[in-house]
């Protein structure tokens, strides 16, 4: 076999291998979305049917019987918010941090990132009471709370790194220019690392958006979000494929669109900065 | 315009390190003062210091005579070219040199206006809207020095705003930023460790070492009073020869010293030396003349020939390595025995304390100077005022 | 000039900007400090507590009774060995299978952004939808796409989730940080100069030997923060075993994560769910330290 002959067959097997792996690992997700679109009766056949008349019955259904814009409003509304009260503690630290560091600076990232160690499970009672005690139980208050508490190592850590990108010189300049701090921060700084802070926010939304212990032990149904929804279907009713599978594509999709558009910056914030 | 002046200026860290040791000078209106030394002297930081970027520990910075040590920088009515430049690279051309006046709420016709007075005496009328990232590196540069003037400011602050061009684009903008001085007349302290820049463009030059000012004056008192040892080895290049001697025997109006094996008479006031003391001899590279009456032996180990100057490295017959500076294309080869002269009246001397002793008749330093007195060739001292 | 400007010492302005510094870090490390505290000296406080939310005649010091009575539960025990399992399952799976993708998705090929996008998809997948699709329908023994094509090749299918129920719990969880290993592992792997891979094959190293000796070695830093992010979150896993198994079939699915949660809010018991979660903090600590550790190594500030 010839060198090139040799080259172009193994570059055809790396691009099965490499395809046939993420058709596998996607499988699932897929056969999720075709099976929202089926009635129940194609999505339970034997054989599995990869060909089929699409309907948006089950989606009727999830939209009318099973109450989904009450769960998704709460989802929508406590992910939106928790960011942004994320972003406001967040974005003050991390400018402070990378711009006027002090001796203490470092101890105090590493002390935020232990915080982010503690396991829920070790804190479930005393936070359960407290937000019972505090009235905060079953509303989307106290899971906004919760959440960003939950998330704020993770923004500080992650705008910190990318604030530490831009140039102090620029800021300088801005200051001889006569911007005031928080004109340092509007004008020179944000626009400067806008992709940094787009991708810290939306990792904050996906973190908040699929979250599933804090909602599910600290809601029941007033500001139960989609979690919780797709955690009722865990009932015998979950045999209706259909339903649960166009249900779980609803909760599912946005934060999936979100997720393939930040992939790259997730790495970082995901990791501390320690990878990137 | 205004004038500048520091007393006593000190900066510590917090770790207790002291950065500036109490630095006094003034900046007068109009002048064009350069900031000089090695990395690590200060300068940048007592530039930032004047900008208001960086605490004053203690001391006063006093802007046409009013303390501005609390001052925010916008407040001081400076403006400051950075070395990386620093334009906001979200911003056109444009706004980034108008974005001063925005914050100060100028109206946009005058903001534009001013913006496009500055854009045309920095050629820069063709590139208002583009972004930094589509210029070069001198147009950044221009663009960077356009921030600086549309706020008219009362004094310019340049910190190392040429390093980052190459070797002709800077030997330009030199010119350029000479002449755009001349033009505004501003008030002008510029920070650089290139000491071309400085003896180019300096009114006056301040050369700190350590967080201490070593030394102020024009360039060519620099250049021929040298205060110390320090400013002697700094300014000039190639660097002046710098020689162990011994003082033999010390009069009203001259030191004897031996060195290089021989015995010179240097024309210079003995403050604070006896016979005995260890000196130091210092003779620039062109003052050391290649001539075949010199008292001086020596092998020419290696020749630099720049065309209009050529540099002969030699190993004198005491093994002491000297550099000479000749003009023209001298043709002397490697290996050449050659005889030189040391021109006492040229020659520096200093304490081992690295002050230099003052010259008796102390060298004239404007262009009438013509020889006199001096036993330098008429070529010779051409080439060293070119 | 007055003299007076001049004779007026300056005010160390220094520390007005450092108490400008202050505010502006201040209210996140407030906040934090009262989340990070305040949870946990009430954990260790009911520990030590007889506190049942429905029993109101249970209360006062309890001594290490809560501990002994844990201790002495051999449900503990068998949540501590679900738990470990179902940790070192994940962790094995991932990081091997995540070395492997990682490498793989670094060569080109046609289409590699799209099937890199597909592979790190399931970590966007919240954990209830995960747990109740492969549940159901992957895996259900009737109607399950996988059980479906086991009967088609001529098989009985395997009723997973009664028969195996740890086992297909952790690769449940396992599909779901297969991506994050990818993705963590993968960015790593492209930070390696690409003059040390063509050194190396200039030294004569074929593809194994660059992947034993060149990648590997690159990758032990991502791998080791890899392992700790995914240990301190495995620890955890709750809602995968709430919506699939509860726990169950008897304890089998029970981590600590469950148990405590069946204390202290099915059986309201707070003082024994308390001494497990003192459990769960020391054990995530233990790994947390060095997790922390490895982090510091590499931060500049």
């Amino acid at each position: 076999m010839t060198p090139a002959r040799k080259a172009a067959l193994s570059r055809a097997a790396l691009t099965i291998i490499g395809w046939g792996v993420a058709l596998w690992v996607f499988f699932p997700i897929l056969w999720m979305a075709m099976t929202g679109f089926k009635s129940e009766i194609d999505a339970v056949s034997t054989p599995p049917k990869f060909f089929f008349h699409p309907t948006l019955a089950s989606y009727h259904e999830v939209f009318e019987r099973a109450n989904y814009w009450h769960f998704a409003i709460n989802s929508i509304v406590i992910s939106v918010l928790g960011t942004i009260v994320a972003l406001l503690f967040s974005v003050p630290c991390a400018y402070a941090m990378a711009f006027s560091p002090t001796k203490r600076t470092r101890g105090t990232l590493l002390w935020m990132l232990s915080t982010k160690m503690l396991p829920p499970v070790g804190v479930l009672v005393p936070i359960y009471i407290l937000a019972r005690n505090a009235g905060l139980l079953d509303t989307r208050t106290g899971l906004v709370i919760v959440y960003v508490l939950m998330n704020l190592p993770i923004t500080v850590w992650m705008l910190f790194t990318f604030f530490k990108e831009v140039p102090r010189e620029i800021l300088e300049a801005g200051r001889m220019d006569g911007a005031t701090r928080l004109g340092e921060v509007w004008h020179v700084l944000l626009p400067l690392s806008l992709p940094g802070v787009a991708s810290t926010a939306l990792l904050s939304l996906i973190l908040s958006w699929n979250e599933s212990f804090w909602s599910l032990n600290l809601t029941s149904s007033n500001a139960a979000p989609l979690p919780s929804f797709i955690a009722s279907f865990s009932s015998p009713e979950g045999l209706f494929f259909g339903k649960l599978s166009a249900a779980s594509t609803l909760a599912v999709a946005p934060i999936l669109v979100f997720g393939w558009l930040s992939q790259k910056q997730l790495v970082r914030g995901l990791t501390f900065g320690a990878v990137k | 315009m205004a004038n500048v002046t520091l007393q006593n200026v000190r900066k510590t860290y917090a770790g207790g390190n002291e950065t500036i040791k109490g630095v006094s000078l003034t900046v007068e209106n109009r002048e064009f003062v350069v900031f000089v030394g090695p990395s690590g002297c200060g300068k940048s930081t007592l530039l930032r210091m004047i900008a208001g970027l960086e605490d004053i520990t203690s001391g006063d910075l006093l802007i046409d005579g009013v303390r501005a040590n609390e001052q925010q920088p916008a407040e001081r009515g400076l403006a400051m070219v950075f070395q990386s430049y620093a334009l906001y690279p979200h911003m056109t051309v444009e706004d980034n040199m108008g974005f001063a006046l925005k914050l100060a709420s100028v109206a946009k016709d005058e903001r534009h206006s001013k913006v496009m007075d500055a854009a045309r005496i920095l050629q820069l009328e063709p590139w208002l809207k583009h972004k930094p990232g589509q210029l070069s590196g001198g147009q950044r540069q221009r663009v960077a020095i356009g921030r600086a003037i549309v706020r008219n400011p009362k004094v310019f602050l340049f910190d190392e705003p040429l390093s980052n061009l190459d070797a002709a684009l800077r030997g330009q903008m030199r010119v350029e930023l000479t002449s755009l001085h001349r033009k505004l007349g501003a008030t002008t302290i510029y920070v650089t460790h290139d000491q071309i820049e400085a003896m180019t463009m300096a009114d006056k030059i301040v050369v700190l070492r350590a967080g201490n000012v070593e030394q102020v004056g024009a360039p060519l008192e620099l250049y021929h009073r040298p205060a110390n040892l320090f400013v002697a080895g700094f300014i000039g290049a190639p660097k002046m020869n710098l020689l162990e001697a011994r003082v033999l025997q010390v009069a009203a109006d001259s030191v004897t010293v031996s060195a290089l094996g021989q015995t010179f008479v240097i024309p210079v006031r003995p403050d604070g030396v006896t016979a005995g003391d260890g000196v130091t001899l210092g003779i620039r590279p062109e003052h050391l003349l290649h001539v075949s009456e010199g008292t001086l032996g020596g092998v020419v180990t290696l020749s630099e020939r720049l065309g209009s100057l050529t540099i002969l490295h030699v190993k004198s017959d005491d093994g002491t390595m000297l550099v000479v500076q000749t003009a023209g294309s001298d043709t002397t080869d490697v290996g050449a025995h050659v005889r030189l002269a040391l021109p006492t009246d040229s020659a520096h001397l200093f304490r081992a304390d690295g002050d230099a002793l003052p010259h008796v008749a102390p060298r004239p330093l404007g262009p009438s100077h013509s020889g006199g007195g001096s036993d330098i060739p008429a070529a010779q001292t051409e080439h060293f005022h070119a | 000039m007055s003299a007076s400007t001049l004779a007026a010492p300056a005010p160390p302005r220094q520390s007005a900007r450092r108490r400008g510094t202050l505010a502006l870090v201040g209210p996140s490390v407030l906040i934090l400090a009262a989340w990070a505290t305040v949870p946990l000296i009430m954990t260790l406080w009911y520990s030590f507590q007889n506190y049942n939310l429905v029993d109101p005649t249970q209360h006062g010091f309890a001594k290490f009774d809560n501990y002994t009575y844990l201790l002495s539960d051999p449900d503990f025990w068998s949540s501590l060995a679900n738990t470990a399992f179902l940790v070192i399952g994940v962790l094995v799976i991932t990081v091997g299978f995540g070395t492997l993708l990682a490498v793989l998705y670094d060569q080109a090929f046609p289409g590699r952004s799209i099937a890199r996008v597909l592979v790190i998809s399931p970590f966007f997948i919240m954990p209830t939808v995960a747990a109740l699709l492969w549940k159901n329908l992957m895996l259900h023994p009737i109607y399950g796409v996988y059980s479906n094509m086991m009967r088609m090749v001529g098989l009985t299918p395997i009723d997973w989730m009664s028969h195996y129920p740890l086992f297909t719990l952790t690769l449940i969880v396992s599909w779901e940080w297969l991506p994050f290993a990818v993705l963590i592992l993968l960015t790593a792997i492209q930070s390696l100069d690409g003059e040390q891979k063509e050194a190396a094959r200039m030294d004569g190293a074929g593809p194994v030997a660059r992947f034993f000796y060149i990648i590997i070695p690159h990758l032990r830093r991502a791998i080791t923060v890899v392992v700790m992010i995914e240990t301190i979150f495995l620890l955890t896993v709750f809602a995968e075993i709430t919506v699939t198994t509860a726990g169950g079939p008897g304890v089998a699915t029970t981590n600590l994560a469950f148990l405590i949660y069946s204390r202290a809010l099915l059986q309201f018991d707070v003082g024994g769910g308390s001494a497990g979660g003192v459990i769960a903090i020391i054990i995530a600590n233990i790994v947390a330290a060095f997790l922390v550790r490895s982090v510091a190594r590499n931060l500049e500030t």
